[in-house]
């Protein structure tokens, strides 16, 4: 995909989105995300950020235009949409659903249609780059939540995506897990949106923050400044750390 | 908090754990087949069917006792075929009353219930012997390449990986009532059976609304992984030499017994 090297990673114009039972979860929502960007989407409970990540790789379909790599997502673009897109959900025990842990980060690179020479290859590299080579083998039943979080973003960077898209990935981890999956995000040299509560995480590793609230951005900038605005934390339910 | 109550895996380094997982699916099918086409009093097939798995425990290095102790969860069902006692037409062995019904027993129907009972506690322990050297996502894998129908395989490894999820999420909502069942001082606590009888049906409703619930966020795991209602899987196994030779040899005894039964 060399040749849709664009300004911007992921472009979402204008969406909207209301559930089927009314609830009105998206409104008007624009943002642009450049390659290399690390951006924090925080706000409070029911601000309409899963809704959001679920929007980006089109397993929901709101009102709007969403460019994912310089290309307009449709109905018929989805199966690349989705290798572009690295959605890691937040429970793990719902992203995790082959038995063994092999089998699970194989199954994106299994699913484009890779040769298995390739997707063998992709799986090492992948549990390398989550330092976990050595659960290869495992049950994913007997991970850690820690480990499995780990493993986890390993079944969406087998697929070389070029956005990785993580909701809460700090919730419920102990510190040293919380430490270890800090470390990781820091390292991992590829775009990413990172929806979470952790606002000593978003500090540390984000230079940019999206705040949303009732289905609205309400905040784009620097995480600095709005770490400064008291005012709007205030607002939006949120705490300097 | 982990349910492991169901893996029946038990690691070890035999060469019955290191057997391919596909000799061993195919001669553990073999021989319950072969035990169910054996004729009725094969005595001596049947003893060398048990010492075949007398065999195969030893070289697993798992006890030779270890199928025999587990095999008896299999009499609840073998006791489904208790009424070939009664049914079977041949001479009378003893006779009594039964509430309202006057039963016989013939030499007929007790030569096909042993050899019942017989067959299914053989046939069992071979099953038990089966998933105790064999980690179960490689049985999954072998019924793969023994081209079982996909949706049963996907099936099978579903519910594998979620029984154990299911039965945290049980586990949790049981101590959540258990802490919540409180008394307060000198009340008669716990209330009639039927409010209790509501409170189970009213968990086993929600236990079904959160798995509902999760395979929906299961399924956009799959979607946001590429997945396009077609299930692609990996195996790479290596067959060897060796798996040849115990897979041939497991089968001419599988043979011999049949000879012994039938003569």
């Amino acid at each position: 995909m060399a040749e849709i090297q664009n300004s911007s990673v992921v472009k979402v114009n204008d969406l909207h989105f209301s559930y089927p039972d009314g609830h009105v979860a998206l409104r008007s929502v624009s943002f642009n995300l450049c390659p290399g960007d690390k951006v924090a989407l925080v706000g409070p409970n029911g601000a309409g950020k899963s809704t959001l990540m679920l929007h980006l790789n089109g397993i929901l379909g709101g009102k709007g235009d969403i460019e994912v790599g310089g290309i307009r997502l449709t109905r018929d673009n989805l199966p690349v949409i989705r290798a572009m897109v690295g959605l890691v959900f937040q429970n793990p025990d719902d992203q995790l659903f082959s038995p063994t842990v092999f089998e699970d980060v194989a199954f994106g690179p299994l699913h484009m249609g890779l040769p298995e020479a390739e997707v063998i290859d992709r799986v090492g590299k992948a549990l390398e780059a989550v330092r976990m080579s050595a659960y290869r083998d495992r049950l994913s039943h007997h991970l850690s939540v820690g480990e499995k979080k780990r493993i986890a973003i390993a079944t969406v960077l087998s697929m070389d995506p070029k956005i990785l898209i993580l909701d809460e990935p700090s919730a419920g981890l102990d510190p040293r897990a919380r430490r270890t999956l800090i470390n990781l995000l820091r390292e991992l040299p590829i775009t990413m949106l990172i929806s979470t509560h952790d606002m000593a995480m978003v500090k540390e590793l984000f230079p940019r923050t999206i705040v949303m609230d009732d289905g609205r951005i309400v905040a784009d900038a620097k995480t600095r400044d709005i770490l400064e605005d008291e005012q709007l934390l205030k607002e939006h339910g949120l705490e300097k750390p | 908090m982990h349910a492991d109550a169901f893996d029946r895996y038990h690691h070890g380094h035999s060469p019955l754990h290191s057997l391919d997982p596909r000799v061993k699916v195919i001669v553990t099918i073999a021989f319950i087949l072969s035990n169910a086409l054996l004729p009725d009093g094969a005595w001596i097939a049947f003893l060398l069917a048990w010492l075949f798995i007398i065999f195969a425990t030893g070289v697993s290095g798992l006890g030779a006792g270890f199928t025999f102790k587990r095999s008896f969860i299999a009499f609840p069902f073998a006791l489904a075929a208790i009424t070939v006692l009664f049914s079977i037409p041949g001479n009378p062995v003893t006779s009594f009353h039964f509430l309202m019904w006057d039963l016989t027993i013939t030499d007929a129907g007790l030569l096909r219930f042993v050899s019942i009972v017989i067959r299914s506690w053989l046939s069992v322990q071979m099953a038990i012997l089966l998933v105790a050297v064999t980690e179960f996502p490689k049985v999954i894998h072998a019924l793969t390449h023994l081209r079982v129908p996909a949706i049963i395989t996907v099936i099978i490894s579903f519910l594998y990986r979620y029984l154990f999820v299911l039965t945290d999420e049980v586990m949790r909502m049981l101590r959540a009532r258990q802490s919540r069942s409180a008394a307060a001082e000198g009340v008669r606590s716990g209330g009639s059976v039927a409010w209790r009888a509501q409170t189970a049906g009213h968990m086993a409703g929600q236990l079904f609304l959160r798995s509902y619930e999760r395979s929906d966020r299961i399924y956009n795991a799959m979607l946001s992984r590429g997945y396009k209602g077609e299930l692609m899987t990996i195996h790479p196994h290596h067959f060897h030499r060796s798996d040849l030779v115990t897979g041939g040899l497991s089968i001419l005894a599988l043979v011999l017994m049949q000879i012994a039964g039938r003569s």
